[in-house]
């Protein structure tokens, strides 16, 4: 009993622990396998026969990583996403800080945003930027809005103070063609 | 076991500790950024202001302008680029019974920045991307739509036009209307037909070119230029053949002599822009490659001396530690050979651009009295703050006074022609720069003034703002912007954004001025009966008196207006007024573009400025027309 017990403790204390330390997780061998999940992100809210399509898996190892979504900031700003997009209120690109995602905010979505481009002037970075970076960037762009947890979210700007940093952003119910379903 | 433990304990208490260091660190900090924000407005010591003209008394204009036919066949109205009207029968007296005569709806919600052209009887409008030109008959009631030509510009052209998806215009000759599309096509349509005649690429987007300017045609020549300073294009101005939609020649902003079409005619005024190659010599190895300098403004053309005139774009990146040098020849002014593209003279208004400050802006061909003799002048109103009067045949600088607030520069020393920037007011790298005035879209933008030749006076639309800049290092990526700098934009003393100044060119002084909440982003429109019209941001279109600038009528458009008023002689013989409405533009991007403004620096540094423009008005195009009842 109280071997079995002190197992079960031992057990959640590592499950917690575990969990604690995607945080500071950092994937120095990216996996290239990322990109299967893309060809399964939904482009249109509308599901025939009311039935939606099952949602797929999240590759959260890059959402739950405070080192993975500073990379993307750096990066964010080194592939002039922020020229288009400033540091999320949007400019020659629409704001990536609020709730109106027109293509999808789920992580495939934006993943197939920055790869593919959009027709409306986002361009495509089709072999320009490594995988693992692009989800990154992506990691990185749904903390614009508050989609992460505050605890992976930049927490500082390192530049001119234009806006909150992103930890402080309050989290915004995407909405738009594939915004995640009101609960 | 016991380490597991341990470290489970101790370490949401390092968290705990960690976040509160942080927190107060970032109290701290926020505080002290908030500070040095408010601080920002004290900053400003030293500041130049414009001088007001204590006596004015109207001075007509003495020199002669073309001859009007009454209708409105190019943006600036004539090659002089006046603006104004000799059609009288709208004056001070009556502007107050003016009633709406048509409307028409363009169906498209970004910035409508285009002029209206009228030519036998019909009205020309061209609209933001994708660039559709609209032929509407004057001769029938309600102006019906005769045809409409669409060209159908790739929606990949968004992604490159800095500051919205504007289209400044079209300009007509000899039975074609001539313009230019997002994605770099040069277009000729037939006015009657609205067939298209020729079309022509001139650049491409995947270099970060694109095209809002209305071209002119001059002596059968049809002259374009490219936009994209924070592109890190590189700039150009083409003469395309009007018949043939060939291109002529290529006047390259930076490169060598060759390309910049600089040879033996090229004399400038002053010695820092006369020297071999200065093109490649003003700048670090390679960077005039990708360094900006674009033609996206106004050309003006004496048909006498044979030259256009037009304005050199900022250089790229704004990040000027990524350029030193001169940065020829870029945020200054050519006079070219219409024929033959060859320079003739070059003016740099701004050396080493540190600020955005392109020299795009129009230039008024007159010829004025300055110290008792009559001079071949233009006037340019710059972004950097002054009203620059200059001798149109050499290139020397005849004076140069501030129309707004200036903390950047210290004023143009007449005897170099140098501007003299103020040391501590360079934004670089991890520093910020606080408290410039004027800011990146200038004491001015590209909103035209116009020229009364009745009072002798300039009406100038222009901005009244400050700001803080911190320049970044920037990587350039063909067909991304290329700017590096964090910018934040906020009303200059007085509290308010904009201004409608009436200027007195020869004494360069201030006559009088109306301050308007929001920058004044629209053109004016100067007329013999005294009344200069121009519009605002949250969408009204007023009248105003020419000699005293008081208000004489208005009328609250559905939209904030961008575009250029232009008057016209109707097929009835009356006059007419007219005026696109819809906001947008780099100033007005936060409505056109849903713009979020807890970032101050979207839209390159404008949003947070212009913050509460969403309540003052909504997208939407539509051209508003007026007449006496």
């Amino acid at each position: 009993m109280i071997y079995s017990r002190l197992l079960l403790a031992t057990s959640l204390a590592a499950v917690a622990t575990l969990a604690a330390c995607n945080r500071e997780e950092r994937e120095l061998r990216p996996s290239p396998s990322a990109s299967q999940v893309v060809n399964q992100a939904q482009v249109s809210g509308l599901n025939p026969g009311a039935n939606p399509l099952p949602t797929p898996p999240t590759p959260s190892i890059y959402e739950e990583s405070a080192y993975a979504v500073s990379e993307g900031k750096t990066l964010f700003g080194q592939y002039n996403c922020s020229g288009c997009h400033a540091n999320g209120g949007g400019g020659i690109g629409p704001p990536l800080m609020d709730n109106n995602w027109i293509y999808g905010s789920q992580p495939q979505n934006i993943f197939t945003t920055i790869v593919e481009g959009r027709p409306n002037g986002m361009p495509s970075f089709r072999n320009r930027i490594p995988e693992y970076q692009v989800w990154e960037l992506v990691a990185y762009v749904r903390s614009l809005s508050g989609l992460l947890p505050k605890d992976v979210a930049p927490s500082r700007n390192d530049q001119l103070y234009v806006k909150p940093p992103e930890a402080s952003m309050p989290k915004q119910t995407p909405t738009g063609i594939t915004g995640e379903p009101s609960k | 076991m016991r380490t597991f433990a341990q470290s489970d304990v101790s370490r949401p208490l390092v968290r705990n500790r960690a976040v509160l260091v942080s927190s107060l660190v970032a109290v701290l900090c926020l505080s002290l950024s908030n500070f040095a924000q408010a601080d920002s407005k004290s900053h400003t010591s030293g500041m130049l202001m414009p001088e007001t003209e204590s006596n004015y008394q109207p001075h007509p204009y003495g020199g002669t302008l073309a001859p009007d036919d009454g209708q409105w066949v190019r943006p600036a109205k004539d090659y002089a680029s006046t603006r104004y009207s000799t059609l009288d029968q709208i004056n001070t007296t009556n502007v107050q019974n003016l009633k709406l005569a048509f409307t028409f709806s363009t169906g498209l919600t970004r910035g409508h920045e285009a002029a209206p052209l009228v030519v036998n009887n019909t009205m020309y409008i061209v609209t933001p991307w994708p660039n559709k030109l609209y032929a509407l008959d004057l001769t029938k009631p309600g102006a019906p739509m005769k045809w409409q030509y669409q060209p159908l510009p790739t929606p990949a052209a968004q992604g490159v036009a800095c500051c919205d998806v504007v289209n400044r215009g079209a300009s007509y000759d000899s039975g074609k209307i001539y313009y230019n599309t997002l994605d770099d096509q040069t277009v000729c349509v037939d006015a009657n037909t609205g067939k298209e005649v020729w079309k022509t690429r001139v650049g491409d987007i995947n270099k970060g070119e694109s095209i809002t300017m209305a071209p002119i045609v001059a002596k059968g020549k049809v002259l374009v230029g490219v936009s994209g300073g924070e592109f890190g294009v590189r700039g150009w101005l083409k003469a395309l053949d009007a018949k043939t939609g060939k291109v002529a020649w290529t006047g390259y902003t930076a490169g060598p002599d060759k390309d910049v079409l600089i040879g033996p005619r090229f004399k400038p005024f002053y010695a820092q822009d006369r020297g071999q190659d200065l093109g490649v010599k003003s700048w670090p190895p390679d960077a005039w490659k990708i360094g900006g300098g674009g033609a996206w403004g106004w050309i003006s053309y004496d048909p006498e001396l044979n030259l256009v005139y037009y304005g050199t774009a900022n250089p790229g990146p704004w990040d000027s530690d990524a350029r030193p040098g001169d940065n020829k020849f870029t945020a200054g002014i050519f006079a070219r050979d219409v024929d033959t593209g060859e320079a003739v003279w070059f003016y740099q208004y701004s050396p080493h651009d540190l600020y955005d400050y392109d020299a795009v802006n129009e230039n008024i061909l007159l010829d004025l009295p300055i110290n008792g003799q009559t001079r071949k002048v233009l006037i340019h109103p710059d972004r950097n703050g002054y009203v620059y009067v200059m001798d149109r045949t050499n290139g020397e600088v005849l004076s140069a006074s501030p129309f707004a607030p200036i903390t950047t520069s210290k004023g143009v020393d007449l005897k170099t022609g140098l501007l003299q920037y103020v040391e501590e007011k360079k934004p670089t790298r991890g520093k910020v720069a606080r408290g410039l005035c004027p800011t990146a879209p200038g004491a001015k933008d590209w909103q035209p003034s116009a020229f009364s030749a009745k009072t002798g006076l300039l009406y100038i639309p222009h901005n009244n703002l400050c700001m803080d800049e911190e320049d970044v290092a920037v990587n350039y990526i063909a067909g991304t912007p290329y700017v590096g700098a964090n910018v934040v934009m906020y009303d200059a003393p007085g509290g308010y954004g904009g201004e409608f100044t009436a200027w007195d060119p020869i004494s360069g002084k201030v006559v009088w001025t109306i301050p308007d909440h929001f920058p004044v982003w629209s053109g004016a429109l100067a007329t013999a009966g005294n009344v200069v019209f121009y519009g605002t941001m949250d969408g009204w279109f007023r009248a105003v008196d020419a000699v005293n600038g008081k208000k004489l009528w208005e009328f609250k458009t559905g939209s904030g207006i961008i575009g250029q008023p232009v008057t016209y002689k109707g097929p009835d013989g009356k006059q007419y007024v007219a005026i696109l409405s819809g906001v947008g533009g780099w100033a007005g991007a936060i409505v056109a573009g849903g713009l979020d403004a807890r970032d101050k620096s979207a839209a390159l540094g404008f949003a947070g400025v212009m913050q509460d423009l969403p309540k003052y008005t909504n997208q939407g195009g539509m051209l508003y027309v007026f007449q006496l009842p």
